[in-house]
């Protein structure tokens, strides 16, 4: 073996979609370069692929100083077991002090596959990250966002974290940023394969009415019956100048859009109103939208969770509740706009 | 039409017992969790795994084991999984395990899992709702050097052939794979059975859960419980969310939405 080197330095895994860098990771490559700043070290970036260069100059334009880039046909879709493979062994060549990857499905599965085989921490979903004596404070919501751990990996190195998308802001990208691409040969072969994607269902993604941009959210829960119920959602939605969404059991039922789907598993949000409508305010709901400026509850049964953290509610059935709110805002509004 | 495997599939679910989120409350003078008097349950995506699990033994007959790494009180559990179908539940319970966090549990459980003998499929729940990790499976497929499939919502076998479908951000994806694999089961992807009466009684009578110790399945003392763990808790710092003004009204719906509205015109929302 050769002369131990001390681990030094912040990767970042770049995760590549089809035909983008996913957000998440954009926003891990600007706190990995505040965490980088603070160590006084190099910010790097893994970027896997087939075909990608051009990705790894965008990821340079947001904050990188390098990027191993490895190019190879079996990397050109995601796989678990040839991406940790890779994974590993740019690890060990590099010995990083700070491994992250933004918590998508794909970065937690990855994660939590590769960080075995480097027998170290790993911290998931983390929201914050703060240095304490050179080490990272890897800082994530537990039980369901009503305490927050601070989780530190002193022995080992790496430290990995995987980083909540959307919690940490875009940073700019400069087009004039130049870093290094330095071209990684590890070599793959077909037994490297052990599962294949053979096909893709998308959902329809709408950007227009983008949740995380949303001033007002109108969220539907098991509560409102049926999909068809969104319509009258959507009306009152209309009515306050916002978007709908919804708890994980209506996107489960299939009611409503995954991208709709507010809450851990889902998008944080953090409207200027949200109208939680038939949702029973499940923790696991709450992480994804307590941050609210103001919170109106409209929920047939009083001790329903989700009044503790209303600043507004109705205790009354939905179906008679929501036509009257609609009826009601849009009388009052010839009053107060008129135009 | 699928054809039946020659002997079945032999399946491992692991399931955890966990606090029941919802309960969990925080100690408003201490500001520590308090865990005292919170009922316990199966973690809720664990219920979906074994529901997966049970409908592929009912299509292709084998076996269906449950395994679960904790203290003796996670033996309910099993037995609600016995309960469910599961036809013999095994804890893995050691004092040299406590402490562990998701590296020594992944190894831990691989290692019952080698020691119970051959699988085709090793399921788990996409995570747990009290360590939320979803570090687990994947970790287990690492250990076992197996494939793995994640939010998995539908699996077909045929032939030793499998064929699921995953649950990601923007999508579902189909995934070809070959048996054996770990698969971790998405939340909400299928309604899980209750469990019967006769299968209650025959998790209360038959003793069929199994114990197994650290030795039992030749764990590295090294490798498990709090020294083996690379993670450690710092601190818990309780998160102070904003105070709630908590303007609830009831009654007749058209009074109180107008009682509603007024506050919402007042404070300038709408
Ligand atoms: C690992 C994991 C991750 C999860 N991630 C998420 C997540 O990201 N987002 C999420 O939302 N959930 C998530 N969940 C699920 C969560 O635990 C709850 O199951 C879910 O939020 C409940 O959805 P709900 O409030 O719509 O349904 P329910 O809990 O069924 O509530 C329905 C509510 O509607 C009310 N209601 C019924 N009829 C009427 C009526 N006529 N008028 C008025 N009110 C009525 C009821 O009183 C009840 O309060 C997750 C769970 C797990 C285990
Ligand atoms: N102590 C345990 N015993 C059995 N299975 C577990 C245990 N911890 C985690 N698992 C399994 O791993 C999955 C993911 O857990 P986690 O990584 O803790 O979020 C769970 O849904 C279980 O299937």
């Amino acid at each position: 073996m050769s002369r131990a080197k001390k681990p030094k330095g912040v990767m970042v895994f770049i995760e590549f979609r089809r035909d983008h860098i996913r957000r998440g990771s954009i926003q891990l490559i600007g706190e990995g370069r505040r965490i980088a700043d603070i160590l006084g070290v190099k910010l790097s970036g893994a970027l896997l692929g087939h075909g990608v260069r051009k990705y790894a100059k965008e990821a340079i334009q947001y904050g990188l100083d390098k990027v191993h880039l490895v190019e190879h046909p079996i990397l050109a879709t995601y796989a678990a077991n040839p991406y940790s493979k890779v994974m590993v062994e740019l690890v060990e060549k590099y010995k990083p002090e700070i491994m992250l990857l933004a918590a998508t499905k794909n970065g937690r599965e990855l994660g939590g596959r590769f960080y075995v085989h480097l027998q170290t921490g790993l911290a998931a979903d983390c929201t914050a990250f703060r240095i304490k004596r050179k080490n990272l404070v890897m800082i994530r919501p537990a039980f369901g966002g009503k305490s927050l751990a601070h989780i530190m990996c002193k022995k080992t190195r790496p430290q990995m974290a995987t980083a909540r998308p959307n919690v940490f802001p875009e940073p700019e990208r400069d087009p004039k940023r130049k870093g290094r691409i330095i071209k990684e040969n590890i070599k793959l072969g077909p037994e490297d394969v052990d599962a294949k994607m053979v096909q893709f269902i998308a959902h329809m993604e709408d950007e227009a009415t983008r949740l995380a941009d949303a001033d007002v959210i109108v969220a539907g829960g098991h509560g409102i019956r049926k999909a068809d119920t969104f319509g009258t959602l959507q009306e009152l939605a209309d009515a306050l100048g916002g978007t709908v969404a919804g708890s994980r059991k209506v996107v489960d039922l299939r009611w409503l859009s995954k991208d709709r789907q507010v809450g851990q598993t889902g998008k944080t949000v953090r409207p200027n109103v949200y109208v939680a409508i038939g949702i029973s305010g499940a923790v696991q709901h709450l992480a994804g939208m307590q941050e609210s400026e103001k919170i109106i509850a409209i929920n047939n049964d009083p001790e329903a969770e989700v009044f503790k953290i209303a600043d507004f509610g109705i205790v009354g059935d939905l179906f008679e509740i929501v036509p009257e709110m609609i009826r009601q805002i849009r009388e009052r509004r010839p009053a107060k706009n008129p135009t | 039409m699928s054809m039946p495997e020659p002997s079945g599939l032999r399946m491992v679910v692991c399931i955890k017992q966990v606090p029941k989120a919802e309960q969990l409350k925080i100690d408003p003078v201490k500001k520590t969790l308090v865990r005292a008097g919170v009922e316990s349950e199966i973690n809720p995506s664990d219920l979906h795994a074994l529901e997966m699990a049970l409908q592929l033994k009912d299509k292709h007959g084998g076996s269906l084991l449950a395994l679960s790494m904790g203290p003796p009180r996670f033996i309910q559990a099993l037995e609600t999984a016995i309960g469910m179908g599961a036809d013999e539940g095994i804890l893995l319970s050691d004092r040299a395990l406590g402490g562990s966090d998701t590296l020594p549990t992944s190894y831990a459980l691989s290692k019952a899992v080698e020691h119970l003998g051959h699988f085709d499929i090793v399921f788990c729940g996409e995570e747990t709702t009290d360590s939320s990790t979803g570090h687990v499976g994947p970790g287990m497929a690492a250990n076992l050097d197996l494939p793995q499939l994640t939010y998995v919502v539908e699996i077909e076998i045929r032939d030793g052939h499998v064929r699921a479908k995953r649950a990601v951000e923007d999508g579902f994806e189909v995934w070809e794979t070959t048996l054996p694999l770990v698969i971790t089961v998405n939340h909400g992807c299928n309604h899980p059975r209750e469990p019967t009466l006769l299968g209650k009684i025959k998790a209360r009578t038959i003793g069929v859960i199994d114990d197994l110790n650290a030795d039992d399945v030749g764990l590295d003392k090294d490798k498990i419980g709090l020294s083996g763990s690379p993670t450690v808790v710092d601190k818990i710092e309780t998160v102070e969310l904003p105070d709630r003004s908590g303007r609830i009204y009831s009654g007749e719906a058209r009074e109180a939405v107008r009682k509603l509205l007024d506050d919402l015109e007042a404070e300038g929302i709408i």
